[in-house]
């Protein structure tokens, strides 16, 4: 049998798939390496979606997806961040923010094109990179700049072959917030250099210090920008596989084009559900936020008495501290955590090289569980 | 007053101010003090239990009585209530619109026992038209409790 594509076999499987593997040959593990919230979706949007199901509503939708679900999203963008989508052209309903995340890769890049991905960042970002024929190019942020990207690495990466800038915040795994200025700064070399800005912004609502910056709303942002956004993380909605693309009628008309003949719609019944989730489900996922940001706090405190070094993140629902003074190595520390406590978490390095060293912890588990790993964490950490 | 505290205690009132205080970034002392400033006021009113009765074995036979009142000069339906809330078998007491004006939980160990109470002392009130009791036949959630077995985390251990 001749060969599969060279381009899928240069990229490793996911670290977190190894991982994944491991634990799940094991009993009554305590986990803290679940990357969605542990609410279920809110049950005004389960039902909402029963009742669509009891009406016969099963048929494909707009490619686009229904125009009810897009102007919905246009309004709420045009409410939270004054931003001006036409929901006829501008919008475009994705499975999820992963499937818009693969769209927005494959309609801007030309084989050869480099792609300015700042790391640690989630793990599909490069591979939906390279899966285009593009070549990811990594800029390392820092513990020290909270993780957040320093615009200058960024500049100092630019090259003529580069088309775009694919940034991830609040991210997942770090949990940083930028400074709105860093962002600005970021957008100015876009715009010096013509490049496009691809911007996941998944855990948007999940900001816990003042207002998300909502990066198509920065000068000069918005004509370059392509705008990811779903319903899996604020809503609770992760296995609905629902989001959105926002962008400029050219970009989303291209995005249409490849979802069009590779996934012709949405699931309908997920896009009555996403509809029904921006009409009503901000109460419960208001409650929801309000109660990651006090497990935030607490696994924070809970870590850096543990003895590992954690900074505030000021988004999603994940902390990444460090684990360098204890000599181990992510993929050590993880194995052993998990072998003599018991206790899942996900080694830094499976989002990039940079995030060796640390591990990621998700705060989206009940308080009493968090505590309980926490102790746990302590022990290990005091057996070194 | 402080709204995220008592939204903390309304969850869990076993919660410590000094948990309260790390969930909430302030510290200690302020939490203490917003909590005993609360009970002061009574806006905290008590801490209490959710106990699933009947699980624990204990036999305890709920109705909800609602009852029509004649209010007249001088006896309006707080001194009705009042009358009624007294006694120690009556678990809530409620002025409610509709057709009936107070709506009376009433708690006892039989039927029977909440049967001749409500025939002995409430439906024999001064200004009681009359009664309707319902008996609760089974819980399915309470003050934002859902009576049935958690399910369990059905999310994968390790995800993205």
């Amino acid at each position: 049998m001749k060969a599969i594509s060279h381009v899928v076999q240069s990229i490793p499987p996911s670290g977190i798939r190894r991982f994944f593997d491991i634990v799940s040959t094991m009993h009554d593990v305590l986990s803290l390496g679940v990357g969605e919230p542990d609410f279920d979706t809110p049950w005004c949007v389960r039902e909402a979606c029963i009742y669509s199901l009891e009406r016969g509503h099963t048929h494909y939708t707009s490619n686009y997806g229904t125009i009810e679900l897009r102007r919905a999203i246009s309004q709420y963008l045009a409410l939270s961040e004054g931003l001006e989508y036409h929901p006829e052209n501008q919008i475009l309903v994705t499975v999820g923010v992963s499937e818009g995340m693969d769209l927005a890769m494959r309609a801007i890049i030309n084989p050869g094109d480099e792609v300015i991905v700042p790391e640690p960042c989630f793990v599909s970002y490069k591979p939906c990179v390279m899966f285009a024929g593009g070549n990811p190019v990594v800029v390392p942020s820092y513990a020290e700049d909270g993780f957040a990207v320093k615009p200058q690495e960024i500049r100092a990466a630019v090259t003529s072959k580069t088309k775009a800038i694919l940034i991830g915040y609040p991210s997942n795994p770090t949990g940083a917030v930028p400074a709105r200025e860093t962002l600005e700064e970021i957008v100015r070399i876009a715009c010096e250099h013509d490049l496009y800005i691809v911007s996941d912004e998944i855990y948007a609502r999940l900001t816990y210090n003042g207002k998300h910056t909502c990066v198509p709303t920065l000068p000069g942002a918005y004509e370059r920008t392509i705008l990811l956004n779903g319903f899996s993380k604020a809503y609770a909605m992760t296995g609905w596989r629902i989001g959105y693309a926002a962008s400029s009628p050219e970009i989303i008309e291209a995005m249409m084009k490849i979802h069009q003949y590779t996934m012709m719609c949405a699931s309908t019944m997920a896009q009555v559900a996403a509809l029904e989730a921006l009409r009503n489900g901000d109460r419960e996922s208001d409650e929801m936020i309000e109660q990651y940001n006090h497990r935030r706090r607490v696994i924070v405190k809970g870590l850096n008495d543990a003895g590992l070094p954690c900074l505030m993140p000021g988004g999603a629902f994940y902390v990444f501290p460090s684990i360098k003074h204890t000599g181990l190595s992510s993929d050590e520390f993880c194995e052993r955590l998990l072998f003599e406590e018991k206790v899942a978490v996900v080694p830094g390095n499976a989002f990039g090289e940079c995030g060796e060293g640390h591990i990621r912890c998700s705060y989206a588990t009940s308080l009493d569980k968090i505590n309980l790993a926490i102790e746990r964490i302590a022990r290990f950490v005091s057996r070194l | 007053m402080d709204i995220e505290v008592l939204k903390i205690l309304a969850r869990d009132a076993r919660t410590s101010p000094a948990e309260i205080a790390v969930m909430t970034g302030k510290n200690e002392d302020e939490v203490r003090h917003a909590i005993s400033e609360m009970e002061q006021a009574g806006i905290i009113r008590s801490y209490k239990t959710v106990i699933d009765w009947e699980k624990a074995g204990v036999e305890r036979v709920f109705a909800f009585i609602d009852v029509r009142v004649s209010p007249s000069r001088g006896v309006g339906f707080d001194d009705v209530a009042r009358r009624v809330y007294k006694y120690p078998e009556v678990h809530s007491v409620y002025l409610v619109s509709g057709d009936y004006d107070l709506r009376v939980v009433v708690e006892g160990q039989t039927m029977k026992e909440i049967a001749f109470f409500v025939a002995e002392k409430l439906a024999t009130l001064d200004g009681v038209l009359s009664t309707r009791s319902s008996f609760l036949l089974k819980k399915y959630k309470e003050d934002g409790e859902i009576y049935e077995e958690p399910e369990g985390d059905e999310r994968l251990a390790v995800t993205p």
